[in-house]
């Protein structure tokens, strides 16, 4: 383990001991792709996470859910280091990728986000051509040598993100042109295109329409199958459609992580009970 | 717990092969795409160094070539002020004071100091090393004091140009005589004249007291300066209002349609026209068509007021739009006019930016050159200009024309009119930096 | 002398009828201000308004046309056969009327009823001057009085005010326009002129360039040669050099400072180049003449190139790193203006720095910066210090950086300086220049400011 959890006070200590509590007493037996225990995140003087822990199994969809401005996007932008990318922003604690500390010295944010993409909440096609979106991750990362090649995984990854059937004939037209439901769809596309082993979803489906959410949604559920998948969601059915586990976020805190159904039917916590049954939030 | 980190990890790699961003491959490929990386921003950084490298060679070579105009080699001589060739009357009258030969005293006073010279020929090149000024400073003298008249006065006299550059260091002693612009016989009387003190620099006064001249030693920037302050009093007399009344009414008032959107394309293409078609429209217009004098500081005005109104548009327009509605609906709330609201509050907000800007447009009116050539500002003018209408050149204008000039003396004189210049646009923008930094305000 | 007279007087006035009118209006309303349609201070405007503004228009009206009317009147009693010539005999009269009229000897010997004219010219000068006082006084006064006696309590004074408040500013806003219509007319009309003697088709292809030649209409192969095509190409080149030296130079350090650079190396970066961009050409242009051109000279001669001393090389490098800071700071915007999302896009794909930069903001900011580089390449052709300072007169038409070439703009400036004869077709000649260089750059211009448009409304 990292340097920093090794100078953990007794304090620190203790909230890991419960942690792993808590995963020895998981009914699932998923391997957990990656593991945070106590970050903190500070952004300038003002502290937005005040000591995480929290498990990610792997093929499994972990929903974070929580009022807005508890932290959950924060976390989530802390899996691929995105938060490197803001000024003055600092995270403390531990988290790891398949055992690997990705804040550590030898870690590379390239790899890294290139093992843990992103979707994002507004969908950013990039201003190119359908094919040249998805042909952009796996280009820069040397995925494809021949052409073949580059074009098989641009047909997978539409097909899998169910985007193909739609934009066969018009690959060459700019993906900026296509309706919102569909950016969104690119944008998975274009995340496993590279084929991570965790994608990460901030809100995916709040600037889409009901329609085109649901067909996310089910493309969320298919996608488990290869990957291990965060989503941070404000919509509570969304979280309970779609997700195996579900953690609570609340005032940059994680309240209580369990099963879907377990959350949402037994909230152990009351700030939980509070928020998904609408008192607040 | 690490325990349990080892376990899940050792499950992973059971459960998942060892992915491909982590295989040698691709750790190559990334070392080459950080490599690339570094010289990307090594062009970044080479493009800032290039840029910033520029400009001190711009500015060093000006410093370098200019700094020594800033001071003027002056030659002491003992003059006796002779009544006989001044006033053989003893009348003192100024009128007969005025047309004293004066040379001929100069001429007498370098004999006394060189006895040793004594050809003809050798005599004239003696009082080459004085500017042919000379003789005027000494009538001023006299006509300032009458009562020097018959004494024995020791006198400093500005050097001749090639002198100064001898004494400057810019004309190799080392050279042979003929190629040499200052010959041995006035290096040795130089030599001489130094040994007992009287040769020395001094602050060359005559750059900013005096107008132009072919004389470089008699050459000033004066006129120039006051040519660009009479042209920019007009350029500012008209382009500030006009300009701040455009960008109220456009910003404030106008309806939204055709004509306002041409009058709004118009002026951002106005302010991308080359300056010197301003100098055409100027010439066409204002010269041949309504008559108006040449090489006049009001003709100049008004083409710079032009060419800067769109500049001032744009800014005000800018510091007027960012004053919020609401600022606006209060006061329109309490009955105030739409006029009465920008005049009283809207206005005084934007006030600071609009400043701003129209100090950045002055500052450009005040380097431009090109439009001034075309409505014959580029006159030799030696008088200082006193008036809108009298005949004047504008600072960069002459900077242009002593560029031109060969002698060694003149590029000295450029540059330090080109410091000059760069001190005043210096001003105007600290002016501005500093007027945006205090009055900037968030809303 | 009357006329600064006037001038004060209306000051005066204006002042007066201000507070009169305020006075006036409280006395109206026995001080119940409250009653008063307007307040005070507006009746106070409307008074001088009254006073002021309808003699100062008067006092243009007669400024504008004093001069050719007392002219008309002075040749109107000159002898019929000194006035029934050509145009031309009758401006040179006019002059030597005026030239004898301000005192000016003109070196000949002029005709007796020349001289009359000119003494009746001074005359009706000066009896218009004052009759302009006079009348611009009553004028004054009688608005005061008129506008004074018309208010009382319900008099809409702030709205007639604000009236002419507002015709003010449309009247300013319309200068603008005027002064466009200003340049294309005089361009229009001179290069009329010009294109009347020397067909148009000619000067736009022709391949020879040489106004010298041109000098009396009467001589012998004299029409000169006015083939502008050396001097596009000139302009051409000057520019091409200018841009391959701002272009790159330009928009690394716009990519440099608002993607690398740290917030504080940024703020110790950005003078340098805000000193670039003010620094007045002339002085880019001496730098560039004594300088730039004979450094390379220098280099070309060691390596035994033969460099000409006004080397389209030098202008074009020292013009190149007058317009690095434009083409910085417009791709600065343009750069700042794609969204984050876009770049985040790229991170979270595991994308470089330079990786996203160069394929997903450069593309997405591609039309912006084509337009700033537009705007550049207007800015280029339409330099002239520089040029005229650094590069040649002599219209080469080569393609070789070394040789010395000249430009639209250094013609144009060379034509037109100094005294000319305004109706050579040598001087006429610089309108057509200037015609073409006015359109090139309006075109340019006029394409990038939509560019830009269109650019920005993409990324609201």
């Amino acid at each position: 383990m990292s340097v920093q959890t090794e100078t953990l006070t007794d304090r620190t200590a203790a909230m890991t001991q419960a942690a792993m509590t808590q995963t020895a007493a998981r009914a699932d037996t998923a391997a957990i792709k990656m593991l945070a225990r106590n970050v903190k995140v500070y952004y300038g003087p003002k502290q937005a996470l005040k000591g995480i822990n929290l498990d990610i199994l792997e093929n499994r969809v972990l929903a974070l859910i929580g009022p807005s401005g508890c932290g959950k996007s924060t976390f989530l932008r802390c899996l691929n280091r995105m938060n490197d990318t803001i000024e003055n922003c600092r995270v403390d604690g531990t988290l790891q990728l398949d055992g690997e500390d990705i804040y550590g010295r030898m870690i590379d944010t390239v790899q890294l986000r290139a093992r843990v993409g992103m979707v994002f909440q507004k969908p950013n096609p990039f201003p190119k051509s359908i094919y040249d979106n998805i042909a952009y991750g796996p280009r820069i990362h040397g995925m494809a040598t021949h052409r073949d090649e580059m074009d098989e995984v641009v047909q997978k990854s539409l097909e899998r993100a169910g985007l193909w059937n739609e934009v066969k004939d018009r690959l060459k037209e700019p993906g900026t042109g296509l309706s919102g439901g569909q950016q969104q769809r690119l944008c998975i596309a274009r995340a496993i295109a590279v084929s991570p082993e965790v994608i990460l979803m901030d809100e995916p489906c709040s600037a889409l329409d009901p329609i085109a959410t649901a067909h996310i949604e089910e493309l969320i559920d298919e996608l488990r199958e290869n990957f291990t998948i965060v989503i941070v969601t404000h919509n509570m059915q969304q979280a309970a459609r779609v997700s195996q586990k579900t953690a609570f976020f609340h005032l940059g805190d994680m309240v209580e992580c369990d099963d879907t159904e377990e959350i949402f039917t037994n909230p152990r916590d009351e700030r939980t009970q509070g928020y998904i049954t609408g008192r607040y939030g | 717990m690490t325990d349990l980190a080892q376990q899940g990890s050792r499950d992973m790699t059971m459960a998942h092969p060892k992915s491909r961003y982590q295989s040698a491959e691709f750790s190559a490929r990334l070392r080459a795409r950080y490599a690339a990386e570094q010289r990307f921003r090594a062009y970044g950084i080479a493009a800032v160094s290039l840029a910033a490298v520029m400009l001190v060679i711009l500015l060093g070579s000006i410093v370098s070539k200019g700094y020594t105009a800033f001071w003027q080699n002056e030659i002491r001589l003992t003059v006796t002020l002779d009544p006989a060739e001044l006033d053989p009357q003893g009348t003192r009258d100024p009128k007969v004071l005025a047309q004293g030969n004066y040379m001929k005293l100069i001429r007498d006073a370098l004999a006394a100091r060189f006895p040793e010279v004594t050809g003809r020929n050798e005599r004239r090149q003696l009082a080459d090393i004085l500017s042919n000024g000379a003789p005027f400073t000494l009538q001023k003298m006299v006509m300032a004091d009458p009562s020097l008249v018959g004494k024995t006065v020791p006198v400093w006299f500005q050097a001749s140009d090639d002198v100064d550059q001898l004494e400057k260091g810019y004309i190799d002693r080392s050279l042979p005589e003929v190629q040499r612009r200052v010959n041995d016989l006035q290096i040795k009387a130089l030599d001489s004249l130094r040994q007992d003190g009287s040769l020395h620099a001094g602050f060359n006064t005559t750059l900013f007291t005096a107008g132009d001249s072919r004389e470089p030693e008699q050459a000033g920037i004066w006129g120039a300066i006051v040519g660009s302050f009479l042209t920019l009093v007009v350029t500012m007399g008209l382009s500030v209002p006009i300009g701040i009344a455009a960008a109220v009414y456009m910003e404030e008032f106008a309806p939204k349609n055709r004509w306002t959107d041409l009058i709004e394309v118009n002026i951002n293409n106005l302010a991308a026209v080359p300056s010197i078609i301003y100098g055409l429209l100027g010439l066409a217009v204002f010269l041949n068509f309504f008559g108006m004098p040449r090489s006049a500081p009001v003709v100049g005005g008004v083409v710079l007021a032009l060419m800067t109104l769109p500049v001032i548009i744009i800014a005000a327009r800018v510091a007027l739009k960012a004053v919020p509605p609401s600022i606006r609906e209060a006061a329109l709330g309490i009955g105030a006019s739409p006029l009465q609201t920008v005049m009283h509050h809207v206005l005084p907000l934007a006030m600071p930016g609009i400043l701003t800007g129209t100090i950045i447009g002055m500052a450009r009116a005040l380097g431009e050159t090109a439009p001034l050539l075309m409505i014959g500002m580029i006159a030799f003018i030696v008088d200082i200009p006193n008036s809108f209408t009298s005949s004047a050149t504008v600072l960069p204008v002459q900077i242009f024309m002593w560029s031109d000039s060969p002698e060694r003396a003149f590029t000295e004189r450029t540059s330090a009119a080109i410091m000059v210049l760069l001190g005043f646009l210096i001003v105007m923008n600290g002016l501005a930096v500093y007027l945006r930094k205090k009055f900037e305000r968030r809303w | 002398m009357q006329l600064s007279v006037l001038l004060v007087v209306l000051a005066l006035l204006s002042v007066t009828g201000y507070y009169l009118g305020r006075s006036t209006a409280v006395r109206a309303v026995d001080g119940r201000v409250v009653r008063l349609h307007s307040v005070p201070s507006y009746h106070g405007m409307y008074v001088a308004l009254w006073a002021g503004l309808p003699a100062l228009l008067l006092f243009v009206l007669w400024g504008a046309s004093e001069n050719w009317l007392v002219m008309q009147m002075a040749l109107a009693g000159l002898p019929p056969e000194l006035t029934s010539v050509n145009e031309q005999a009758l401006n040179l009269l006019k002059a030597d009327i005026l030239n004898l009229a301000h005192g000016v000897t003109t070196g000949r010997d002029s005709h007796a009823a020349v001289k009359a004219a000119a003494a009746r010219y001074v005359e009706l000068h000066s009896l218009s001057r004052w009759m302009l006082l006079a009348i611009g006084a009553a004028m004054a006064m009688g608005g005061l009085l008129f506008a004074r006696a018309r208010i009382e309590a319900n008099h809409r004074a702030r709205n007639k005010v604000e009236r002419v408040l507002n015709l003010f500013l449309v009247g300013c806003s319309l200068v603008a326009i005027l002064t466009t219509i200003g340049i294309v007319l005089s361009l229009l009309f001179e290069a009329m002129r010009f294109f009347a003697v020397y067909p148009p088709l000619d000067f736009l292809f022709g391949l020879h360039w040489s106004p010298q030649t041109a000098m009396r209409a009467d001589q012998v192969g004299s029409s000169g040669s006015f083939g502008a095509i050396p001097l596009f190409a000139g302009t051409l080149l000057i520019t091409v050099i200018s841009m391959a030296v701002a272009v790159p130079v330009g928009l690394m350090s716009a990519i440099f400072m608002s993607e690398y650079a740290s917030p504080n190396i940024r703020t110790a970066l950005k003078p340098i180049l805000e000193v670039l961009a003010g620094i007045p050409t002339v002085v880019y242009g001496f730098f560039a003449a004594l300088t730039m051109a004979p450094f390379i000279r220098g280099v070309g001669q060691s390596i035994g190139l033969d460099v000409a001393s006004e080397s389209a090389l030098g202008a074009g490098i020292v013009m190149g790193v007058m317009i690095i800071p434009f083409v910085s700071s417009l791709s600065d915007d343009v750069i700042n203006a794609v969204p984050q999302s876009l770049r985040d896009g790229s991170y979270g794909l595991g994308a470089t720095k330079s990786e996203t930069i160069r394929q997903v903001v450069l593309p997405a900011a591609l039309p912006g910066i084509v337009a700033a580089i537009m705007l550049a390449v207007s800015r280029a052709i339409g330099e002239t210090m520089i040029v005229v300072m650094a590069a040649g007169l002599s219209a080469n038409l080569t393609a070789n950086p070394l040789e010395a070439v000249t430009t639209v703009t250094t013609q144009i400036a060379t034509l037109l300086v100094g005294d000319q004869e305004f109706d050579s077709p040598k001087t006429l000649s610089a309108f057509g220049l200037g015609l073409v260089l006015f359109l090139v750059t309006l075109s340019l211009n006029m394409i990038a400011l939509k560019v830009v448009q269109k650019y920005r409304e993409k990324y609201d």
